[in-house]
């Protein structure tokens, strides 16, 4: 247990200095999603009523799209490095590797997420007629739905064919209940018109099923050779 | 009415397509045996 | 076990003529739809049949992380290829038989939009198996298999909650069935089932081979190199 939690912190600290040093994901998934978001106002063009009810579903399919851009950019850094070699030799635990880079993607994620909202709040005038305070809960728990399970399929398309477009291939189908749920949640809460506890907590159930089964099969496919 | 026949020939045209790829495979695997035979 | 092979085979080409005759001429005519409601005989019966394939795909991939075993591995990649077929069926009829019905070719209802989702993910999983370099596909696909099972009931009551706050139209809907449909059903589900076995047995026969061949290739090409 121990060791586990001093390699995840360690090699997220690593990652996170890295990111900070070159800044490499952060602005092209900062990019990427001001470019989504403004051909979506020129596309949709919504009144402040409409925004309401399209604006959850909108948000987080940028959200998808830079994620997928992130997600992509993960294990490019170790590939490179031949690190991901180094780990298969080591005694370390797979999981630790999985988790600083899940937890790594999770803040990067994050922090995009972060600067866009503010944006989206002003592109469609959107203000909560609903519980406002389940917006974050409802932010973590779908940002971790998708970076999860992200990580996962990201480390699975690493040695295939056509890499990049692998990873969306495997995420998308699968994530569409959390999809669902992250979208309908928000949009509950924007419109206030119903609950978004059942949504709410489908994410827990999505987050808990997956979150064991990557950090149980990790391992597995680390290894497949 | 029209949509009743259409769908049953759909199924039957998905079925016999899946099964002419997976001729064209063997055919093309048995000339493979053969190249290795040589 | 080769003689069986012909044998299924006529049985199953049996089964399919009378299922059909059965469909299209025997079964009573529906009150409210027609005789357009006679798709359901080949809608349905592909439906039961392409879940039994992910089924049987889930419980491969699982034998295949625990055992190993490769004839596990190549049940697996059968059953989802068969599996799609049969989705694919699913999914082109369910439309053609909502048009005429309810005027409409798709509604993101329960059966059509799980169905949909079933396909997409088994698709991706045939992507990653074509796309995927030999060693490692059979690992990969086993827990992509095992990521999609475990994500088919999560589907099932994100819809079925969408569906609760967001009511439309239910397409095909509940009541009972008429006991007489019932026995076409299960008798165009019983020759689709032994269609799909022979489909299924001939396939895995393929992907046999395939491998041996190419294990043989390999080894070809491996004694080539060796310096004369």
């Amino acid at each position: 247990m121990i060791s586990l939690s001093s390699i995840t912190r360690a090699t997220l600290a690593k990652d996170l200095r890295l990111e900070w040093r070159s800044k490499d994901a952060i602005n092209s998934m900062l990019f990427f999603s001001l470019l989504v978001v403004v051909i979506f106002s020129f596309v949709f063009n919504p009144t402040a009523e409409e925004s309401r009810r399209i604006a959850g579903g909108l948000i987080w399919v940028a959200f998808l799209f830079a994620a997928v851009v992130a997600l992509n950019q993960t294990w490019a850094r170790e590939l490179r490095n031949q690190v991901l070699d180094a780990y298969r030799i080591s005694p370390a635990p797979a999981n630790a590797l999985f988790l600083a880079k899940a937890l790594g993607n999770f803040i990067f994620v994050s922090v995009l997420e972060a600067l866009m909202t503010p944006l989206f709040i002003v592109f469609y005038t959107l203000r909560a007629l609903g519980p406002a305070y389940q917006l974050p809960i409802v932010a973590v728990l779908g940002t971790w739905a998708l970076v999860v399970n992200g990580t996962f399929f990201a480390a699975m398309s690493l040695r295939t064919r056509a890499r990049e477009i692998m990873l969306p291939l495997l995420l998308f189908p699968i994530s569409i209940p959390a999809l669902t749920g992250m979208v309908e949640a928000t949009s509950a809460i924007l419109t206030g018109e119903y609950s978004a506890r059942f949504w709410i907590a489908l994410l827990v159930a999505y987050d808990v099923v997956f979150t064991i089964a990557c950090l149980l099969l990790f391992e597995t496919v680390l290894h497949a050779e | 009415m029209n949509f009743l026949y259409t769908a049953y020939a759909a199924a039957w045209i998905i079925h016999l397509v899946y099964v002419a790829h997976l001729v064209r495979r063997y055919v093309r695997l048995r000339k493979e045996i053969e190249e290795l035979g040589k | 076990m080769k003689r069986a092979f012909p044998i299924l085979a006529i049985l199953t080409a049996g089964l399919l003529s009378y299922g059909l005759y059965e469909a299209l001429v025997a079964a009573p005519t529906d009150q409210l739809q027609g005789n357009v409601y006679r798709i359901i005989y080949y809608h349905v019966p592909s439906a039961w049949t392409a879940f039994l394939m992910f089924l049987i795909n889930f419980v491969a991939s699982v034998t295949y992380l625990i055992r190993r075993n490769v004839k596990a591995d190549a049940i697996a990649v059968v059953t989802a290829e068969v599996g799609v077929v049969y989705c694919t069926i699913v999914l082109v009829t369910g439309p053609l038989w909502a048009r005429p019905v309810w005027g409409i070719w798709w509604t993101w209802d329960m059966r059509l939009t799980s169905t949909l989702v079933l396909w997409l993910i088994y698709v991706s999983y045939l992507f990653l198996r074509k796309f995927s370099s030999g060693s490692q596909t059979p690992v990969l696909a086993a827990a992509l298999a095992i990521f999609g099972a475990l994500d088919v009931p999560l589907v099932y009551f994100s819809i079925w909650f969408f569906r609760t706050q967001h009511p439309q139209p239910v397409i095909g809907g509940g009541g009972s069935i008429d006991p007489r449909m019932l026995h076409v059903m299960l008798l165009n589900w019983a020759a689709f089932l032994c269609f799909a076995g022979l489909v299924c047995w001939s396939r895995y026969r393929l992907e046999i081979l395939q491998r041996e061949v190419e294990e043989t290739q390999a080894l070809e090409a491996l004694l080539d190199r060796r310096p004369q």
